[in-house]
């Protein structure tokens, strides 16, 4: 229904076609969000932890995980509180070489992404691999910084931003998809920005 | 805690029966709701704007009235000058209009007097919007929890419900409001001056009985990231902080 006296106001540069999913309007800087205090967690400190369920199929410290082949993404991220930015930047470590490092195939079809602060997001295995996502190490060339998740971030580019956890240490292979802290707070168990699953009764 | 999942609802008309002007740059809207939903205090609605060509705009508002305020909920939009949509409701909208709302929303940014407390609240801004849902809600439950919330304005003039909040402070029934302006002096005796550091938090927590069970912070991103630097400089275990942040 139209809205009295609303006439598109910030519409996307034209270049723009086809990148703004349903409900995005474009973001030149990059919002900060996240549900508690900002933990300052040192690379001294940083482990990263593969996981089936509760066993651990290997732990990487910082050295060691950044002596993995390092990768470059460019992509378009979009965040279910509305904003997208284009065009982000950043470099760090597939999924794909951190399973190959650890000797294995995803021994099941969903994982939580776990976080230092107590953080976990689900995201479906097959999102994970064939070249989707990466555990970020660098954006626009620098370390992440600690407001945007630093030292390391999960990026999931393809889903709502939320899903891309932020002071990652660890990924678990579960058996069942397991919402993780927003999922179990409202929102949408998948989250894909194109088809607008924000929220848990989205379809 | 309130944690339970929250259950959504779809998209509804809800028409603006009237507009309260707040300061200079913050306007309350109250919505009547076609569909009346109960929401958590802290929790937010979406609303959506559609122009003539189809294209839509949508941004979440926080919800600023009680749970008990029945049918209609309170938004107070802050002007942003750059904005799309506030521009509309502080220009266009008007009392009658019908906007197209979905409700409530969010489940971690929320207390109920049934969580307990003692808790601290810290706004900065336009951020005190989703507190004051809390302070209402405490008030209409006749709840004894104590609440300190401290609100960080630029000026006297800036302290959206500042009326509102200084009669509930005159009640003495253990709700605390500290206020601390950032560009002006303190109007209040025991008020201040000043952006929130660690002795700000540590003072008023000084006011509440006992250590807080929880502290709940909403502001601008900066605003958030410094408030909770000061609450775990004050102690305050990080765990224990809930923040909700806006902006760049």
């Amino acid at each position: 229904m139209v809205t009295r006296g609303f006439f598109s106001g910030r519409k996307p540069p034209t270049d723009a076609d086809g990148r703004i999913p349903p409900g995005q309007y474009l973001e030149q800087g990059f919002p900060v969000l996240s549900a508690g205090p900002t933990p300052r967690v040192r690379t001294e400190d940083w482990s990263f932890t593969l996981k089936h369920g509760p066993r651990p199929l290997k732990k990487w410290t910082w050295a060691e995980f950044n002596a993995l082949p390092l990768s470059r993404m460019t992509r378009d991220i979009h965040c279910v509180t509305a904003w997208s930015k284009f065009d982000t930047s950043w470099q760090g470590v597939l999924i794909d070489d951190i399973l190959a490092d650890a000797g294995i195939a995803p021994p099941t079809a969903f994982t939580l992404a776990h976080s230092f602060d107590g953080y976990a997001t689900n995201v479906p295995a097959k999102d994970l691999v064939a070249g989707k996502a990466m555990v970020a190490l660098l954006y626009e060339g620098k370390p992440i910084t600690p407001d945007h998740g630093g030292p390391a971030r999960l990026l999931v580019p393809h889903l709502y931003f939320w899903k891309s956890a932020k002071w990652l240490n660890g990924l678990q292979f579960t058996e069942h998809d397991e919402p993780g802290f927003w999922e179990l707070r409202g929102y949408h168990i998948y989250g894909d920005p194109w088809r607008e699953q924000r929220y848990t009764d989205d379809p | 805690m309130s944690e339970a999942a929250a259950t959504q609802s779809p998209w509804q008309m809800a028409k603006i029966i009237r507009i309260e002007k707040r300061t200079p740059r913050v306007t309350s809207f109250f919505f009547k709701l076609s569909r009346p939903f109960a929401h958590q205090a802290g929790q937010h609605v979406d609303v959506r704007l559609t122009a003539p060509d189809g294209y839509q705009a949508r941004r979440s508002y926080s919800i600023a009235s009680a749970p008990e305020s029945g049918g209609t909920v309170e938004v107070a939009i802050e002007r942003l000058e750059d904005g799309e949509v506030s521009p509309f409701f502080h220009e266009v909208a008007a009392v009658g209009d019908e906007i197209e709302l979905r409700g409530p929303l969010g489940g971690h940014f929320v207390w109920s007097d049934s969580d307990g407390g003692p808790i601290i609240l810290v706004g900065g801004g336009s951020g005190v919007v989703p507190l004051m849902a809390m302070v209402r809600h405490r008030t209409a439950r006749k709840s004894s929890v104590p609440v300190a919330l401290v609100f960080s304005a630029r000026i006297w003039d800036e302290v959206i419900f500042r009326d509102e909040l200084i009669k509930l402070d005159d009640r003495r029934d253990g709700f605390e409001l500290v206020l601390t302006l950032t560009r002006e002096p303190a109007q209040r005796p025991d008020d201040y001056s000043r952006r929130i550091d660690a002795q700000m938090m540590m003072q008023s927590m000084s006011r509440l009985p006992e250590p807080p069970k929880l502290a709940i912070v909403c502001g601008w991103n900066a605003f958030v990231s410094a408030a909770a630097e000061a609450l775990i400089d004050a102690d305050v275990p990080a765990g224990l902080i809930r923040t909700e942040r806006y902006g760049v």
